[in-house]
């Protein structure tokens, strides 16, 4: 057996295991852990406030005149309580993570380090401008290997992350068309899409048409081609795209969308396949966002922050966003409302409060200083060629739907095709929570039956990969053999599955006291 | 490069596995035309963490301290003590490294943190329910425009010129592409706010009215009788609340009859940081929450029964709705909502209140001083730990003039409002619990050489 069939294991021993029911309802170190709520501290409290001076109030007969509600506890209980609950989640730093689109990838501590700086943490956003020369020129370095490593034009740094800069794209995409007289109401988007992007045609006022894919997983580019007409304001396409293929047509997609008066905006989410070896302005784009979170691993945080810069062609940089930071002789300046009448009268306006994730852009900065030009390259060439070593390693195994139209990009894709009992991606992706993997990405992109979206990154060792490659094998013949018991994982994790239809039809969205209702208004 | 762990030898053999002779053939469907072959222009090469941390520290020298200085300027970002045990936590890596809780079963810390921060927001606010947080203050105001257009099916809003600018801002840039109308206005170098102005702008084609709690100047305004106005026209109110330390000493909009109450979160747990990353703060009452945006994290039972906690509701999200989505918010807040909430659990009921006592105790104290500066008028009647100056002259310059003095004094009005000149002598100043006596008198002796 090779040793990506069987993975690393411990020596097993023939102990006997017995079931015991624990007082505390624990399991050793599988602690559980009441809500803050009903740790009944009534009066906690983990810090301590001076007492205040005594004033005339000023509030205007405005005080709060009943609780809030709120519990509050000690230093050391609050830190018990997260660490607890901190051992309740999978991580990174835990293992493998290889949820498709996602680009979990290792987070540099020195980026944490560096984004702590109190030169960078602790300034203020409205300060003199001459006194946050330093933070202004983080911005502007970023934003500068942003357009060198992607090869457009401009940069626009304030979008929140990746939905926002789509957004910001197509704001500037509309603004464009406008401003040439030309309403149009139509944005392409492919059936295989991420959901952010129809929702964010439809929210600045676009109507969504899907177009399809070709067998190869591809833009059916002459679907597209026949689509368009004056009424079309543009193509959505991410490249590489949602299964994990480059689009070979791009360029030919770009051109025909522009000879059609449209624009192209590309989901840049993927990017991480692609940096250091394809600048995605060669390919005729005129906007993309890039995921400071995926491509340049600022740490996903269970959810967010995150930061969408867009690149901008030379058509769409007059209409790009305020605040921008410009560099004007040996300093730079902040291209505000005011200042942007002479400059910049034909932004599209403001998209944020104040100028962007600084603490983004400071760990971002740090990742592209560290990895230099050849690390960059190498990110890219690392993380596809562990996507294809996982491709080439399970495909007799699992059903790779476009496996046969050659190597994939950053992600592998395979559908739930021969899966028997009835079981179903869900019960193969809940079984690997039980080999102690994070499941890679479910159900997306919609276009592949059961989809499979598993990206490693290139932070994965070979060792790391094979052991993986052993348990998702390992998994998936349990589900081609049908065997019932996958139906029932994970058993190890810290909740078996969680019935998610009662959470829909009864919403319970906060805590309540159990006895009597909370004052609800 | 120390940070990716595969071997030359590892890369051979698997590429023997995939069948490839080089890593150019994984790359065969980008075109010929779109291959970088040369290196990033000007870039150099990877390089040591001593040898980063030098660049890094270079530019972060380059910036005036907020902690080393006298500090006063708030307007949306305020500079608040964080326990240093918030930053331990949020630095665990269970925490850091994880993802949105897609697999509730190995989540459930993340799932349980949100439950517990969607429930004191809703408290703190005075709402029914809150979500699992927005980027900031400023798109949650957005988004709560737009909800407020879906229940109500009307498209004007009306905004209080006390809505802080760059939230107006962004609401014109996106009614601009949404069709929504706007009813906006300036806000008055005065002690009253345009209470009066919103009360006689509702219509029946009102969705919502939207009123900053205390306001862009500091004031603070009574929310009922905006309330009672809108709903009886079928308007929403909808109440921004740009420091939440606030609501630990004045009345919780929610209970004024706010439907939708949203705002900044930065002031509890998170730092100044420039601007970002903040977290969005977004409440209603329970009614509405399926027109609510972004994730909500709600309570069920696992297949022993044992309660857990997942995401749902998610069929208003654009991962399932796709362009019908209430929101098209994917990647929010996470990291920043678990240190809110660490931090709001460290404070609890008590240390909220006296946090917010000791902000305006010490905020009343220097406005009284300040006020005794030679030419100097305080705005307010009401404010919490913001107030707004009138000074003799334009304050811009005064501003930096106050900070070639080694003080970040405030901001202008003439920064926020650079068209405005009826207000390029406003200036506000914002002091919260890290400010000492000392500071005060810095500001009011700089103040007063500034304006001689
Ligand atoms: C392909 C794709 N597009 C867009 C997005 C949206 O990015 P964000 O979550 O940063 O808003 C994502 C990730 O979530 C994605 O995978």
């Amino acid at each position: 057996m090779s040793i990506n069939a069987s993975g690393w294991k411990p020596e097993m021993g023939s102990g006997e295991g017995m079931e015991v029911q624990t007082f505390t309802g624990n399991r050793a170190l599988m602690l559980e852990e009441p809500l803050i709520f009903e740790m009944d501290e009534a009066g906690g409290c983990g810090v301590d406030i001076a007492p205040a001076p005594k004033v005339t109030s000023r509030l205007g007969g405005l005080e709060r005149k009943r609780d809030i509600g709120i519990p509050g506890l000690s230093e050391p209980q609050t830190v018990r309580h997260y660490t607890r609950l901190s051992r309740q989640n999978y991580a990174i730093d835990l293992g493998l993570f290889p949820l498709g689109s996602c680009t979990m990838k290792h987070n540099p501590r020195l980026n944490e380090k560096m984004a702590r700086l109190p030169g960078f943490a602790d300034i203020h956003p409205l300060q003199p401008i001459d006194t946050v020369q330093g933070a202004l020129k983080v911005i502007a370095d970023l934003g500068e290997w942003l357009v060198k490593l992607t090869g457009m034009h401009s940069v626009a740094m304030s979008p929140k992350a990746g939905a926002h800069g789509e957004l910001c794209g197509l704001l500037a995409i509309r603004s464009a068309l406008e401003a040439r007289g030309d309403a149009r109401e139509v944005i392409l988007v492919p059936e295989s899409a991420h959901g952010t992007n129809p929702a964010t045609a439809a929210f600045c006022g676009y109507r969504v048409e899907n177009i399809p894919a070709t067998e190869r997983g591809r833009v059916d580019l002459a679907a597209l081609k026949a689509r368009l007409g004056p009424d079309v304001a543009g193509v959505m396409i991410t490249n590489p795209n949602t299964c994990g293929l480059f689009e070979p047509d791009m360029i030919e997609i770009s051109k025909a969308v522009h000879e059609a008066g449209g624009l192209v905006y590309c989901d840049g989410a993927n990017f991480n396949a692609i940096v250091g070896r394809v600048r995605p302005g060669d390919l005729g784009i005129d906007a993309m966002h890039i995921n400071l979170h995926k491509t340049f691993s600022t740490p996903h945080g269970g959810g967010g922050p995150g930061s969408g810069p867009v690149v901008f062609s030379e058509a769409l940089t007059p209409f790009a966003p305020l605040p921008f930071v410009e560099k004007q002789g040996d300093r730079y300046v902040l291209i505000e409302e005011e200042t942007a009448e002479e400059h910049h009268g034909r932004t599209f306006g403001r998209m944020t409060a104040f100028h962007g994730q600084m603490g983004m852009f400071t760990r971002a900065l740090t990742y592209i200083l560290s990895h230099g030009a050849d690390g960059l390259r190498q990110v890219s060439e690392d993380a596809v060629l562990n996507a294809n070593y996982i491709l080439r390693s399970l495909d007799d195994v699992l059903d790779a739907p476009f496996g046969n139209s050659g190597p994939c990009m950053h992600e592998a894709l395979f559908s739930d095709k021969d899966f028997g009992g009835g079981l179903s991606t869900l019960d193969v992706a809940k079984g690997l929570i039980d080999e102690g993997f994070h499941p890679m990405t479910m159900y997306f992109p919609l276009v592949v039956h059961g989809a499979m979206l598993i990206e490693p990154t290139e932070t994965e060792s070979k060792a790391a990969l094979d052991q993986f490659i052993g348990a998702l094998r390992s998994v998936a013949e349990r589900a081609k053999a049908g065997d019932a018991s996958l139906k029932a994982a994970p058993i190890y994790a810290p909740r078996r599955r969680l019935d998610e239809t009662l959470a829909a039809r009864k919403p319970v969205l906060a805590w309540k006291e159990p006895t009597q209702g909370v004052a609800a208004e | 490069m120390r940070y990716l762990p595969l071997a030359d030898t590892d890369r051979q053999e698997m590429l023997r596995t995939i069948g490839a002779k080089s890593i150019d053939d994984l790359f065969v469907d980008v075109p010929e035309a779109a291959r970088l072959s040369g290196k990033i222009e000007g870039l150099a090469d990877h390089a040591s963490e001593m040898s980063v941390e030098r660049q890094m520290g270079a530019m972060a020298r380059q910036n005036m301290v907020a902690g080393e200085v006298p500090f006063f300027l708030g307007a949306g970002a305020y500079k608040h003590h964080v326990p240093a045990s918030v930053d331990h936590i949020i630095q665990r890596g269970e925490f850091l490294t994880s993802y949105t809780p897609y697999q509730p079963e190995i989540a459930q810390g993340t799932l349980q943190v949100l439950f517990e921060f969607q429930t004191q927001v809703a408290r703190l606010y005075g709402c029914d329910v809150a979500n699992a947080s927005m980027y900031d203050g400023s798109t949650a105001c957005w988004e709560a425009i737009t909800m407020a257009r879906r229940v109500t099916k009307r498209g004007k809003a009306i905004l209080s010129g006390g809505l802080h600018p760059h939230y107006v801002s962004l609401a014109q840039t996106m009614a601009r592409f949404t069709g929504d109308r706007l009813d906006v206005a300036l806000p008055e170098l005065t002690a009253e706010t345009d209470a009066e102005r919103l009360l006689a702008s509702i219509d029946g084609e009102t969705s919502c009215v939207v009123v900053q709690y205390p306001d862009i100047l500091g004031r603070i305004t009574d929310l009922t009788p905006i309330a009672e106005k809108a709903h009886a026209n079928g308007a929403l109110l909808i109440a921004v609340v740009t420091e939440p330390v606030a609501l630990g000493a004045i009345e919780a909009p929610g209970h004024m009859g706010a439907d939708i109450v949203v705002g900044e979160g930065q002031s509890i747990g998170v730092g100044l940081n420039f601007g970002g990353p903040y977290v969005g703060l977004f409440a209603c009452k329970e009614k509405f929450v399926r027109q609510m945006p972004g994730r909500l994290c709600g309570e069920t039972v696992d297949a022993e029964g044992k309660r857990g906690f997942v995401l749902t509701l998610s069929t208003r999200e654009q991962h399932i709705r796709r362009e019908k989505a209430t929101s098209n918010i994917c990647t929010n807040s996470g990291l920043c909502a678990l240190a809110f909430s660490i931090h709001m659990t460290l404070l609890g009921e008590r240390g909220l209140r006296d946090l917010a006592v000791l902000n305006h105790a010490r905020a009343v104290l220097a406005a009284e001083r300040l006020a005794k500066v030679p030419g100097v008028e305080l705005v307010n009647d009401t404010f919490f730990n913001e107030f707004t100056l009138k000074l003799p002259k334009e304050a811009r310059p005064a501003v930096r003039a106050l900070a070639d003095k080694g003080i970040l004094g405030g901001v202008s009005l003439g920064r926020l409002y650079p068209e405005a000149e009826a207000l390029e002598n406003g200036l506000v100043v914002a002091v919260t619990e890290v400010v000492t006596d000392e500071d005060i008198e810095a500001l009011a002796s700089a103040l007063q050489e500034v304006l001689a």
